[in-house]
């Protein structure tokens, strides 16, 4: 398979067997290193919001490679409106780079600057569309702890506006996941995104109840439920406590049962659980980046 | 033409036929057909039985011969609507529409914080399904159907 010069815009646009491949990559980076193959080779990261997280990710997984990075971080939409366009911006930048990682407040931007640059771009989050290394991240926590990826998972939280969910059931889908859906009243997924993840394999029931489910499960993923979501306070305090994992919760679940959470959390996770067994999430931040310095190799190197 | 339409035949125009039913109105709007058109006769025929179809609309435009972007336009809600080109009473050119893969530049992308409204970049959708229509947008993703299309006209 090869990646050479290839864009990473969307997890719509690899096939199963392209994120196996991706997946194999990141274990060998995981479990030995390559050394400084991308010596003499340069990143630029355009931060057009910020995402400290992601940025220091990709920056590690380049500097581990032997690579260099540069970029910038913006403040927001406002600095967008002001700045020079999106277009001139790349053009300039790719004669400087060899490869752009590109975070934007607005959907659609990271396929425009790959349909403008010679040189290969990924996404690194556009709006609330894509963020397809957040995804393969996902699936290679998945896959490495629990050695495959047609599993039984709950997806709990925020489905509505978390857009991470949505890449994440979509690719699930593809490897035959059993996926339960679990929000409040409200934030439930899009019928649109429903049926996308229904085509792409994924059998998908939905519920409201986290406590019947918890039993039957080998994965579960929290996101935030944003306080600023809700249109009535009261309805937040209502659902606040019900959405609530505490380590009590735990008792009856599958042994190898994980948890996983794309971090930063609020307060869907108590700090109890943290010290369980199940707790996953911050594994899952570090495995950030032997999928990224994968996905980087294989696009500069192959 | 085999179907009794009780309307006599246009001398020079176009006439539309085999709309998928009910969009007769929305031809007309994609047209520019209102109240302020200028005088041409117009004659619209809906739900006429069709074997084909079932049932079908048919616009009758006197007068006038459709362009390109009128014809695309027309084939994301009526993707079988047939195009006879009138003159003298005799119809001298068929065609029928034909909705392409992928369209460019004729809609625009009802996200409103897709990036096509904010940089000079052309809209493009993928056409995932054509009856009834639905439309990806290949910046941001998000889908658009009928009732996103039809605000557009
Ligand atoms: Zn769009």
């Amino acid at each position: 398979m090869d990646f050479r010069g290839r864009d990473i815009i969307s997890i719509r646009d690899l096939t199963r067997e392209e994120i196996s491949f991706i997946l194999d990559r990141a274990e060998e980076m995981e479990k030995s290193p390559p050394g400084n193959v991308l010596r003499g080779k340069i990143l630029a990261c355009l931060f057009y919001e910020p995402s400290t997280r992601t940025r220091l990710s990709f920056e590690a997984a380049m500097k581990r490679l032997g690579g260099e990075v540069i970029g910038f971080t913006e403040a927001g939409v406002s600095s967008v409106a002001k700045g020079e366009s999106l277009i001139d911006t790349v053009r300039t930048v790719e004669g400087y780079s060899d490869v752009i990682v590109i975070r934007h407040p607005r959907e659609g931007a990271a396929r425009l600057c790959a349909g403008i640059a010679d040189i290969p771009v990924i996404n690194a989050g556009d709006g609330s569309n894509q963020h397809p290394t957040q995804t393969l991240l996902d699936l290679y926590t998945i896959r490495r702890e629990k050695n495959r990826l047609d599993v039984d998972v709950a997806i709990l939280g925020d489905l509505k506006y978390g857009r991470t969910v949505h890449s994440l059931a979509y690719a699930l889908g593809m490897f035959n996941a059993r996926i339960t859906l679990i929000s409040p009243r409200g934030l439930e997924m899009p019928r649109e995104v429903l049926s996308d993840i229904k085509k792409a394999g994924a059998e998908i029931q939905e519920v409201t109840s986290l406590e019947e489910t918890l039993k039957g499960i080998d994965v579960l993923y929290v996101t935030r439920i944003q306080r600023e979501r809700f249109p009535d306070m009261e309805e937040y305090e209502k659902v606040k406590g019900a959405y609530r994992l505490t380590a009590d919760m735990l008792r009856d679940v599958r042994e190898g049962m994980i948890i996983l959470h794309p971090l930063p959390r609020v307060d869907e996770i108590s700090p109890e659980v943290d010290s369980t067994k199940h707790a996953r999430y911050f594994h899952q931040v570090k495995y950030g980046v032997p999928v990224r310095m994968a996905l980087l190799k294989l696009i500069l190197e192959g | 033409m085999t179907i009794d339409m009780k309307v006599k035949k246009i001398k020079n125009g176009t006439v539309i036929d085999h709309i998928t039913a009910g969009q007769a109105l929305n031809v007309l709007k994609i047209l520019g057909i209102t109240k302020e058109y200028p005088k041409t006769t117009v004659t619209v025929a809906m739900n006429v039985p069709s074997g084909k179809l079932g049932f079908k609309d048919i616009v009758k435009v006197e007068g006038r011969e459709l362009e390109a972007e009128e014809l695309d336009k027309i084939s994301l809600i009526a993707p079988d609507a047939t195009i006879n080109i009138i003159r003298d009473y005799e119809v001298v050119e068929k065609k029928t529409v034909s909705l392409p893969e992928i369209l460019e530049g004729v809609l625009e992308c009802d996200n409103p914080n897709c990036i096509t409204h904010f940089e000079a970049a052309k809209s493009q959708f993928i056409v995932e399904e054509k009856n009834p229509i639905k439309l990806r947008c290949v910046y941001c993703e998000r889908s658009m159907d009928e009732e996103g299309v039809v605000k557009q006209f």
